[in-house]
């Protein structure tokens, strides 16, 4: 399952990271890394990006992006 | 003793300059998004003049994406700071420690200042000091910078801590004993192996660092040290070692240990309060409303009309007063006005006003008198005269002000006053009163609305309402093509375009961002206000939807041209990844907001005296001398220099409808600074009829176009999307990185500016029944090239992983 299938307040742990270069290392570098529990916490109003929260503040990423992350 | 410098560094939104402007005592700009600081900038600490602070742009990492991060990360590693102070969030400590860890490998000494403690308290957190100081090797102290609590306190301790550290024998920097371990055995053996293979090729103190660096392969940093080919093999195979025993890769394995060690550290420093936890914080709430799925959009719409009514209803009124009272004649004190004989002082006035018309008439031998409205230029009130109301009114004196309260002379009155009592001629009366006075006191009527929207502006700024609008216009902004991000400059761009441009920077792909700042100066910014204020008075009767129309088609240029341009080779491509913190809500503080609109309004001000004074001042003598320089009067202002070089110019005018002398001065003077229009407009009208400098306008249009209306709409709608002023265009050439992207920018506004108000012109007037012409039918050609550069077939772009800047 991929980050961008969550449903809104749910919550996950990150078990992989896809995808490579500075987008993915930018995504960990905000604090998404392997182990790191994450909720979905809404989408915005046209469908994307979403709102995520992750160790204790609000993130938000598209779409494109939380489909490279693996959670379970 | 010599100079100590200290860098501050942070996490961006962490509150850095609120930090640096109390140390320093400077007025930095700061707001509640991420991103607000795209430079460094020096200042010397309070009483200290051997210490000098620097205020670094908000970094997330040491592993740079965008512009800034990169400005951040050289001074950090090349410009060797004597010591850091670390400012973190206390309110989001876990990720702001993220980049704690990895500058205390720089071997700097560091005093880690955890910030918005009394928020912390607030919420009932508790965070151990102690235990983060030894786990990361430096200083920890609680601040509150917003309150002004602790600060001092903590750089004064950075500059002991810089004072006692030990210099490095070679380079002569300070540095610290010990710096942290946080990675697994595995890694720091391999780490351990690198750091012995670079000695002598990187700076002593900062070994870890660059070994880190090399282990995560950053190519930045490996590109400009000097290691070898062959080291580099040697090297790569300890990486790779380690990649296969821990089944990642070694950036992934990098930043997941960095970030197990703080988690590990957090269970044991940070004691939440636990019933806070699942309760809705009012942030949250706020952020239900504002970022609603239906709600949304609706509410960005409504926030921007707001505005705009905010700018012309209440602020139509103190615009009147500043004009007319505080610059102009004089102003009653509210509440000490009273009546005299049964009249107030507005009736009594009224009534000298038909009076003096009245004379005026009977002794030009008419039988009827009127009186114009000063605004509309219509007939307000048309009456009958005779002898006797002739006499009558031969005999009503002028009312005297002072008689209906306490009055306040205005400052045009005042120097009116000045002048005669200094018995000048009649040119320096004119150079005076009309030409300087009369453009800055313009210009500076428009102050009132200014602050109304610096105020709006400055609130929309500090309460964390920025990040939101780009996270809910990210799919809108992804359709022409560019990232949610690229909404944060627009909205800075209504307050002044310069701080837009730059703002830009912040978006981490090159071609966005020259995209971005090509089209955020189109949103009128508070001088075009001026120009909005002034017509929407003199031509559409200060209709409210004049100013949201303003912006709505600003936003529209920005959306048609982001479509257009995307399509075009040079930006083609999928947009930048949108990663983006969204900042908690705070309720903005008063001395903040009122700070902000301060800055802003200061620098308006100052811009009338140091810009719009002289240029008023040369504008009136290029229009009252002739080329040899002899003085004209104001009836043969048609012999002058201006008249003569606007004329030139005209021509290119004329199809927009207003191609006089006076419209080609006004619109090219006033890219000196937008709301030199206005001035020069006043200026330039010296020769018109009318009894005041509006109706004197009014004429000037009125002698240009047979629709005046139109000319004006036309005037308005091209001096807003037309390139913005001298120094944003200075600003753009800048940040677009060359001289070739700086003219494809600049020409791009100008068509666009051109193209709309000669659309508006030639089209109103064919919708008019004026007729078709050569320019309806070019009008209808651009119109056409525009609708098929925004709808023609784009080249579906294919890219899958977009590279972002640095990567090569």
């Amino acid at each position: 399952m991929t980050l961008n299938e969550l449903k809104i307040g749910e919550t996950a742990k990150v078990v992989r990271l896809n995808g490579e270069g500075a987008v993915k290392r930018r995504i960990m570098d905000m604090g998404l890394t392997k182990g790191t529990e994450v909720t979905v916490r809404k989408v915005a109003p046209l469908g994307d990006p979403i709102e995520l929260t992750v160790r204790g503040y609000e993130l938000s990423i598209r779409k494109d992006e939380a489909a490279k992350v693996e959670v379970g | 003793m010599a100079n100590i410098k200290i860098a501050l560094a942070g996490n961006p939104n962490s509150g850095k300059t609120t930090l640096f402007n109390a140390l320093t005592g400077s007025d930095q700009y700061v707001g509640n998004w991420p991103g607000v600081t795209v430079e460094k900038k020096d200042g010397v600490l309070k009483g200290r003049k051997d210490v000098v602070i620097q205020d670094l742009p908000g970094i997330y990492s040491l592993s740079p994406y965008s512009l800034e991060e990169k400005v951040s990360r050289k001074f950090l590693v090349e410009e060797n700071p004597d010591a850091i102070l670390n400012i973190v969030d206390g309110t989001n400590i876990e990720r702001n420690l993220y980049l704690s860890t990895q500058l205390a490998e720089l071997g700097i000494p560091m005093v880690m200042a955890v910030n918005m403690m009394d928020v912390v308290k607030r919420n009932g957190d508790k965070i151990d000091f102690g235990k983060i100081a030894k786990a990361l090797r430096c200083e920890v102290v609680g601040i509150s910078a917003l309150k002004n609590e602790g600060g001092l306190e903590a750089a004064e301790k950075t500059v002991d801590m810089a004072r006692s550290a030990e210099h490095d024998a070679e380079s002569g920097n300070r540095k610290v004993a010990e710096v942290p371990h946080v990675f697994s055995g595995s890694v720091e053996h391999a780490i351990a192996h690198i750091e012995e293979s670079i000695q002598g090729k990187v700076p002593k103190r900062a070994i870890r660092w660059y070994a880190i660096k090399i282990f995560e392969r950053d190519r930045d940093v490996i590109k400009d040290l000097d290691i070898g080919v062959g080291l580099m093999k040697h090297l790569e195979e300890h990486i790779r070692d380690c990649e296969k025993e821990l089944d990642d890769d070694a950036e992934s394995i990098i930043t997941n240990q960095r970030y197990d060690f703080i988690k590990s550290l957090m269970d044991k420093s940070l004691t939440k309060n636990e019933k806070r936890r699942n309760k809705a914080t009012l942030s949250d709430r706020i952020d239900k409303v504002v970022t609603n799925r239906w709600l949304a959009i609706p509410i960005f719409v409504l926030a921007i009309s707001l505005m705009g009514w905010l700018a012309v209803v209440p602020g139509g009124d103190v615009t009147d007063w500043a004009n007319d009272g505080f610059l102009g004649d004089g102003w009653h004190i509210p509440f000490t006005t009273h009546e005299v004989d049964g009249n107030d002082w507005e009736t009594a006035q009224a009534d000298f006003a038909k009076a003096e018309a009245t004379v005026a008439a009977w002794e030009a031998g008419e039988k009827k008198a009127s009186i114009e409205d000063e605004e509309t230029g219509e007939i307000a009130e048309e009456w009958d005269i005779d002898e006797a109301a002739y006499n009558a009114a031969k005999k009503a004196k002028e009312p005297d002000p002072r008689q209906f309260g306490v009055w306040v002379p205005g400052i045009g009155a005042m120097i009116g006053a000045g002048l005669e009592k200094l018995g000048v001629s009649e040119t320096v009366s004119s150079l005076v009163k009309d030409g300087a006075w009369g453009g800055v006191s313009t210009v500076l009527g428009f102050v009132p609305v200014i602050v109304l929207v610096f105020l709006f502006l400055a609130f929309l700024e500090d309460c964390g309402y920025m990040a939101r609008v780009a996270f809910v216009m990210d799919r809108i902004c992804r359709k022409f093509g560019l990232s949610g991000k690229s909404f944060i400059p627009m909205i800075v761009g209504m307050g002044c375009g310069v701080p837009a441009v730059m703002a830009a920077r912040t978006i981490e792909n090159k071609r966005d961002q020259r995209m971005t700042i090509i089209l955020s100066t189109f949103i009128p910014c508070g001088a075009k206000l001026a120009i909005i204020t002034m017509f929407s008075v003199l031509f559409f009767r200060s209709q409210w939807w004049v100013f949201p129309l303003m912006y709505f088609i600003g936003i529209a240029i920005i959306v048609f041209g982001g479509i257009a341009l995307k399509k075009s080779k040079a930006f083609a491509g999928e947009p930048a990844p949108f990663v983006m913190e969204l900042p908690a809500y705070h309720m903005p503080t008063l001395s903040g907001v009122w700070r902000h609109t301060w800055i802003r309004t200061k620098g308006y001000i100052l811009k009338a005296g140091l810009i719009i004074f002289p240029a008023c001042v040369f504008l009136w003598f290029v229009m009252h001398f002739n080329w040899s320089l002899t003085l004209l009067s104001d009836e043969q202002l048609d012999q002058s220099i201006l008249h003569d070089v606007g004329s030139w110019l005209a021509w290119l005018l004329k199809p927009l409808g207003f191609g006089s002398w006076q419209g080609a001065a006004a619109a090219v003077s006033a890219e000196i600074a937008k709301e030199q229009a206005t001035a020069t407009l006043k200026i330039v009208s010296i020769g018109m009829e009318g009894a005041t400098g509006g109706a004197r306008v009014q004429n000037l249009f009125a002698s240009m176009s047979d629709f005046p209306k139109l000319a004006a709409l036309s005037f308005m709608v091209f001096n807003l999307f037309i390139p913005p002023c001298m120094v944003a265009i200075a600003v753009t050439f800048r940040e677009m990185g060359s001289k070739a992207w700086g003219w494809i920018a600049v020409g791009f506004q100008l068509f666009v500016g051109y193209a709309i108000a000669m659309s508006i012109y030639q089209l109103g007037m064919l919708a008019m029944g004026c007729g078709f012409g050569f320019w309806t039918a070019a009008a209808i050609i651009v119109d056409l090239f525009c609708l098929w550069a925004v709808f023609r077939p784009g080249k579906k772009f294919k890219v899958v992983s977009c590279k972002l800047k640095g990567e090569s």
